[in-house]
């Protein structure tokens, strides 16, 4: 997998001059075991349908253009066969097949399994911020989530009022804000670091402005954090 | 009788009457033509507010507009889009072309059709009039819950949306009916199912799943403005009710929706590119099972626009794989017309660089969506200016290439002459390029992070130069656009003479008259092949000669061919109505309720309702044997043509019945599916509590019912099986026992102690309440109707028609009623007991 993140991100390059690595917000730019799986299969998918999508169209240009000779009905017949059985039946389910085997898997390190010793962060979404919590240490901030670098960290979202979207595009896929309902997305950071965040969902006049930051600590930097903090707010 | 007389009296009863009598006019062409021409006309309105989108996203830190204006102008470009421009635009080209293609004289309810179109026209401008008012609806296309909801958008906005577009889809689902029935039951005598021209395999199945992919929206957006005006809580998790459940009954519409405007577009490829191959398509069967495969399919995809909502998985992975299954019937179709191509002599004239652009830009757009469908890849982009690209690829390139080609193709049809590359082709290439300049990098924006419906963005994000240059590009697109209309309406004034069926095609659109004659065909010819113009060049001099069926026109009737379903062979006669002021009246007035809801004026409303119904039913009064219909004549049986349908027990009106009742069954079935939803999926879903309802009075309710529906039942087949002397009397203990069952009914529901506002499952409850109250009502006022025309002599033992018509309508009623006893009252008690 590492190596086709590398490829990619090597095509990327080549092909787009790296505009993308100005982009704080960039998918492109993974900073998670999550984002990066996801972005390797962007990679093949991109090539991939590249690919197809140049044979089809050069096949369709050749189909008009080519010298035109008369096709019997039986030649006719074989065309067609041909064309559908390959192209409109085994192109499409053999592009399927590999994108489930390959695909799919990409997902899993976003989903909270039980069992797993995570931290966990509830996060509470309102127009327009985001309020976040820390149960075991009854932490409270806005807009601002501290977590450990190398470890999952389960985030738990609702939403006071209307649907937000929660993301955090360098470390992994989005997950909605839904008055009523909570939904848990598992989020990676690999190094420390701060990650921006955005409201993904249209949610209202502040949409455009509803950003939060995700600041990892290396595993020690956490721990003082987390004291500091607790010392801040258990004695206001 | 001499050629030119024939024509001259054909003319007479077909044409439209002159002036302002244009406004009665029901003759599908003229319809068809008003549904494109309006569309276009909000096609240019949509481009403008995209321009207006492009113009704010072009910099960082633009103010152009406001955060509220922006979010008004997205969200009514995408409504305007999709439901004033996409829907109506192609409904209107295929009632256009239909009718001539399987060789007949007008759609089978043609004053449907004039009613839909002002149903369409009064909506699109309610909900156009709320963007000059500047309160447009701004929670976006989708309207998602609670945003849209009265809390959170307090003002008119999202009732102008409610309102105005399921005004709208009245006539999306009118068209819908009247496409499928016209197909099925109209087509040129011998013309099988199996030689229909392709395109209506196309519209037959875009017509069907308007009829079952519609209706959730409706109900959707009824429970939404109840929410909003009633405080009924459907929606809120407080109170037992779901946003998810907004989402649901939506995309359950809004996915058959994008294959409901792809699946005509395709026809058009269908169509056009065999006559410019010079040769039959090569696969014609492989495209049918295409179709009714992608029809079937695009029911079981919705949830891929839900991936983000925290779905189980193993739902996730069902959708994930149905949406990318669905990559298989258009990949068919794809490399069916590769095949055409590749074995044919092809032509390269201007439609065709369109379908060349269509080919290029919708596999790109089939592509992504194929990517979107994975979820993990869909959880990163989801919501982003990705899936943006992703859906104007699919749309632009999927519907307006072909809509365009088609307009270049099926112009001399119009005008008698040629559009030419001239201008055509530099209008192609901005159109091409400007898109192309505005969507490609676009996915990139997405990838770097820019999410959807944001009003402005911070230069430190780095997607300032993508989004200059998709700006750049959208004007570039839109001057092609532009240049696109210029080209065709200079076309009317410069473009060379076509001659007869000028590219050589082989249907039957091209022997109808260029322009086409309001009757399209003064002699509807038998069909013996699927390419009738090229196995009987003929036909063209020969149609309007008169020379085949149907050619009287002494009785001054406007007279279409009914033929069998499959077989096409001919059966009846179909009498259709003439021009009739009655679709304009009754639009009007249901237009004047849809301001009266907006204004809050409620007992207004009441009143315009019960308006509307009485003008709904007196326009229903002129049918069969009505004077202004098929009055009996003296001499009825010694015509050489088949009998009138309305003599038979077999007509359009039967079909037509049937048809609505689906649609009328998939909104039932999404109230059962939203009751059932409620109570096992929301989160704050628990076992309802039906005790309230009364068991004993709504069995009895039931029992008057079904005997009162057994009795009709008795009453039709004795009449089918050849005459009831007392049918008459039996009809008014029909409706005795149906008053009965209505008053028992009605009692029921107003003892029920329904807690409305603080309970979702009893706001479900009683609209279930009011739709078995409406259908039994509506049912005893169209019987007590046909005991009036019995008087009358419309309906008698040998003229039944109409009591088998609503025959259907009866066995649908009762149905609803006890799968409404079973779901609502006694399946939670079952539930509680086990």
């Amino acid at each position: 997998m590492n190596r086709l993140t590398e490829c990619g991100v090597l095509s990327s390059a080549l092909l787009l001059v790296s505009p993308g690595y100005g982009a704080p917000l960039s998918i492109l730019d993974p900073a998670g075991p999550a984002a990066k799986d996801i972005v390797a299969v962007w990679w093949a998918m991109f090539w991939g349908g590249t690919l197809v999508l140049l044979v089809v169209t050069g096949l369709w240009l050749y189909a008009i253009f080519r010298r035109q000779r008369d096709y019997d009905e039986q030649g006719t017949k074989r065309v067609l066969r041909t064309m559908v059985y390959t192209g409109g039946i085994g192109l499409p389910t053999v592009s399927i097949v590999l994108l489930l085997v390959f695909g799919i898997p990409s997902g899993h390190s976003m989903l909270p399994w039980p069992g797993d010793d995570t931290l966990r962060i509830n996060v509470h979404a309102r127009q327009w911020a985001w309020e976040v919590h820390y149960p075991d240490e009854d932490l409270h901030f806005t807009d601002e989530i501290h977590l450990p670098a190398g470890t999952p960290v389960d985030i738990y979202v609702t939403s006071e009022d209307v649907i937000h979207g929660f993301w955090v595009p360098r470390l992994g896929g989005k997950i909605d804000a839904i008055p009523g309902k909570t939904n848990v997305i598992r989020l990676q950071a690999d190094k420390p670091g701060e990650y921006g965040g955005q409201c993904a969902e249209y949610c209202g006049q502040s949409h455009a402005f509803m950003h939060f930051k995700v600041v990892a600590h290396s595993e020690t930097g956490f721990k003082s954090w987390l004291t500091t903090q607790r010392e801040g707010q258990h004695h206001e | 009788m001499s050629n030119q007389q024939l024509h001259h009296r054909m003319a007479k009863v077909w044409d439209n009457l002159p002036g302002w009598g244009n406004l009665a006019a029901v003759n599908h062409t003229s319809i068809s033509k008003r549904f494109m021409l309006t569309g276009i006309a909000f096609f240019f309105v949509g481009i403008t507010l995209a321009m207006l989108i492009r113009t704010q996203l072009a910099k960082p830190g633009q103010s152009l507009l406001d955060a509220d204006v922006y979010a008004q102008v997205f969200t009514m470009h995408g409504t305007i889009m999709m439901f004033l421009f996409a829907i109506p635009v192609l409904e209107g080209a295929a009632m256009y072309l239909v009718p001539k293609m399987i060789g007949t004289r007008d759609l089978v309810f043609p004053r449907l059709s004039a009613f839909g179109y002002y149903c369409y026209l009064f909506g699109g401008l309610i909900v156009l009039s709320s963007l000059v008012l500047g309160i447009a609806p701004s929670s976006g296309w989708f309207m998602y819950t609670p945003l849209s909801g009265a809390e959170y958008s307090p003002g008119p906005g999202s009732d102008f949306w409610l309102l105005g577009i399921t005004f709208v889809e009245i006539s999306a689902v009118s068209a819908g009916i009247e496409l499928t029935v016209s197909i099925l039951r109209t087509r040129a005598p011998g013309m099988s199912l199996a030689k229909m021209p392709i395109f209506c395999w196309y519209i037959l199945a875009m017509a069907l799943m308007i009829v079952f992919g519609f209706p959730p929206l409706i109900l959707a957006s009824i429970l939404l403005e109840l929410e909003r005006a009633a405080q009924m809580p459907f929606f809120d998790p407080a109170a037992g009710g779901d946003p998810l459940l907004w989402q649901h009954l939506f995309w359950l519409f809004g996915h058959p929706e994008v294959y409901i405007i792809f699946l005509p577009a395709a026809g058009i490829v269908s169509t056009i590119l065999p006559v410019f191959a010079g040769r039959p398509l090569a696969g014609y069967r492989w495209l049918v099972l295409s179709v009714i495969t992608t029809g079937f399919i695009s029911f079981g995809l919705w949830v891929h626009h839900m991936f983000t909502v925290g779905i189980p998985q193993l739902a996730q992975a069902f959708f994930s794989v149905a949406s990318m299954l669905v990559a298989v019937p258009t990949a068919i179709q794809v490399f069916v017309w590769m095949a055409t191509l590749w074995t044919g002599r092809v032509r390269f004239e201007l439609p065709m660089l369109w379908i060349c652009g269509f080919l290029f830009i919708f596999v790109c757009g089939g592509l992504t969506g194929v990517m979107l469908a994975l979820v993990p890849f869909d959880w990163q982009v989801h919501d982003t200016h990705f899936v943006i690209a992703h859906f104007h690829y699919v749309l632009i390139g999927g519907m307006l290439f072909p809509l365009i080609g088609a307009l270049y193709y099926w112009l001399p049809l119009l005008s008698g002459r040629k559009p030419s590359m001239q201008l055509g082709k530099w209008a192609f290439a901005l159109v091409f390029i400007g898109f192309n300049g505005t969507f490609l990098l676009m996915h990139l924006t997405g990838l770097l992070g820019m999410p959807r419906r944001v009003f402005t963005y911070q230069s430190e994000q780095g997607w300032d130069w993508l989004n200059l240059s998709s700006s750049v590009g959208g004007f570039v697109l839109a001057t092609g656009l532009v240049m696109v209309a210029l080209d065709v309406i200079l076309h009317f004034k410069f473009g060379p003479k076509a001659k007869p069926n000028p590219w050589r095609a082989d249907t039957l659109e091209w022997a109808a008259g260029m322009p086409p004659l309001s009757y399209n065909f003064a002699s509807i010819p038998t069909i013996k092949t699927r390419h009738p113009l090229w196995d009987s060049p003929g036909l063209i001099q020969s149609i309007p000669a008169g020379a085949h069926g149907l050619a009287r026109i002494e009785h001054g009737r406007r007279e279409l061919y009914g033929t069998e379903a499959i077989s096409g062979k001919l059966k009846t006669v179909f009498h259709i109505p003439t021009h009739s002021w009655w679709p304009l009246i009754c639009a009007a007035v249901l237009a004047g309720l849809c301001i009266s809801l907006l204004t809050r004026q409620y007992l207004l409303a009441v009143g315009v309702t019960a308006t509307a119904a009485a003008l709904l039913f007196r326009w229903s009064w002129e049918n069969g044997t009505h004077k202004t219909m098929a009055p009996l004549t003296d001499n009825e049986s010694d015509s050489d043509e088949p009998p009138l349908h309305s003599r038979t027990a077999d007509g359009p009106g039967l079909w037509g019945i049937m048809v609505m009742l689906m649609a009328d069954g998939a909104l039932y079935l999404s109230l059962v599916f939203g009751w059932l939803y409620l109570w096992t999926v929301s989160p704050n879903g628990e076992l309802p509590d039906t005790s309230s309802v009364s068991r004993p009075l709504m069995l009895t309710s039931g029992i008057f019912l079904t005997l009162g529906t057994l009795l009709y039942r008795n009453i039709e087949q004795k009449l089918r099986g050849g005459g009831d002397s007392g049918f008459s009397k039996k009809l008014y203990t029909v409706c005795a026992l149906t008053v009965c069952h209505l008053g028992l009914l009605i009692w029921a529901m107003v003892a029920s102690d329904l807690k409305l506002t603080s309970r979702a499952a009893d706001a479900v409850m009683l609209v279930m309440f009011a739709f078995l109250i409406f259908h039994s009502g509506m049912s005893v006022v169209a019987s007590l109707l046909q005991t009036w025309r019995i008087k009358q002599g419309h309906i008698s033992q040998t003229l039944f028609y109409e009591v088998s018509v609503l025959y259907p309508l009866w066995l649908y009623t009762l149905g609803i009623f006890w799968v409404s006893v079973c779901s609502f009252v006694l399946l939670p008690a079952w539930w509680e007991a086990a």
